[in-house]
């Protein structure tokens, strides 16, 4: 549900920095997003058309990377990837461990479609 | 290498006259922001507004019917005349809870969602508005009934408290991990029906939530016969207390 709130920010950023940069077209959308962050990538998808209709991002290539959720135990120092309801060392099986990655919600970058230059069709 | 102007291409640009022109190519932008970059700089706004007039802020959510509002009565029985408390209500529709608060003696301020499943740091600032900051101790956000979409969402509260009822079953922090995830106190509600409920275990509830990693401290509550209540007001004050040492109760006594 909320992922429509967060594909109108991810909108919004990146309409300014389009438009910042003179492009009327945003070609790709690049995000990171850990499996601790709570968004859904598949609602992501379904939603984000349905908010970039008819903005500079209306044909833009939505590409999410996925980030594991990595632990480090604070006791015996294990790391590992573990699942989101289990978050504990994967050797010793404390509780007291770090969690280092796997709740990003990054816009990472853009790929702005090219300002046409007009020089070009003047040669 | 172009022969030309040294550029490591040779397509992609013409020479015309003295200048380079380069051709059309998509250009690369990184970002490198929270998705939620604007809310979470709303969220810091909020933050030093609350810090500014020393309030404790605490992002109160559960799913629906966890007994958020029932606590929060109770709560401004117990602070009535101690400390001063005001409520910020997130609903879907109704004013219910801002009454039911207004009735136990606090300022209530109620944000009605719509279809939002959450609030945000924009509908916690425009509610502040209606909130004299500087007269309160403690300011309460009763967030939308849900286990999901609020936790994505700053609001600039110093707290978040989650509360789970017994009536929902132990296993709720395993099945919503990142709300659980998010609390800075796990408080078991409605324990006055644990009997009734049969198969409610604090213990392996607890488990849950430690699993999450999460050392935060866990409270069982009964708004209705004050089982734990004298536990959680003392969180309330000492957390209220190391927000700003310096402007204690007395202006209140």
């Amino acid at each position: 549900m909320h992922e429509l709130a967060v594909c109108q920010s991810i909108l919004a950023q990146a309409a300014a920095i389009a438009a910042a940069n003179n492009a009327d077209r945003v070609e790709r959308i690049t995000l990171r997003i850990g499996r601790l962050a709570g968004i859904e990538p598949g609602l992501l998808r379904t939603a984000f058309p349905l908010v970039a209709y008819g903005t500079c991002c209306e044909a833009a290539i939505l590409c999410i990377e996925t980030a594991a959720i990595d632990v480090e135990c604070r006791l015996c120092g294990t790391t590992r990837d573990v699942a989101p309801n289990r978050l504990l060392c994967g050797s010793c099986g404390t509780w007291r461990v770090t969690v280092r990655g796997g709740d990003e919600m990054r816009l990472e970058s853009l790929e702005l479609a090219p300002v046409p230059a007009k020089e070009f069709s003047d040669v | 290498m172009c022969d030309a102007c040294g550029c490591p291409n040779l397509t992609g640009h013409v020479h015309v006259g003295g200048a380079i022109l380069h051709a059309e190519t998509s250009k690369q932008i990184d970002v490198m922001r929270a998705l939620l970059h604007d809310n979470d700089r709303q969220a810091a706004h909020n933050r030093v507004h609350f810090d500014a007039a020393g309030v404790l802020v605490v992002n109160l959510m559960s799913s629906p019917g966890a007994g958020k509002t029932s606590l929060l009565e109770a709560t401004i029985r117990a602070l009535r005349g101690r400390l001063t408390i005001a409520v910020i209500e997130g609903d879907l529709e109704t004013e219910n809870d801002a009454r039911r608060i207004r009735d136990a003696g606090a300022k209530a301020v109620q944000i009605t969602t719509g279809s939002a499943c959450h609030l945000d740091a924009a509908m916690v600032h425009a509610a502040l508005h209606a909130l004299a900051l500087r007269d309160l101790d403690i300011l309460f956000i009763e967030n939308v009934g849900n286990l999901v979409c609020p936790a994505g969402f700053d609001l600039g509260q110093h707290k978040n408290v989650v509360l789970l009822s017994v009536t929902e079953g132990d296993d709720k922090p395993e099945k919503y991990p990142v709300m659980f995830r998010a609390a800075n106190l796990l408080g078991i509600t409605k324990t006055d029906l644990t009997e009734a409920v049969g198969d409610f275990q604090t213990l392996r509830a607890l488990r849950h939530f430690r699993q999450l990693a999460n050392p935060a401290p866990m409270l069982e509550l009964s708004a209705r016969n004050g089982d734990g209540m004298a536990a959680w007001i003392g969180w309330l004050i000492a957390e209220r207390g190391r927000l700003r040492p310096a402007r204690t109760m007395h202006a209140h006594d």
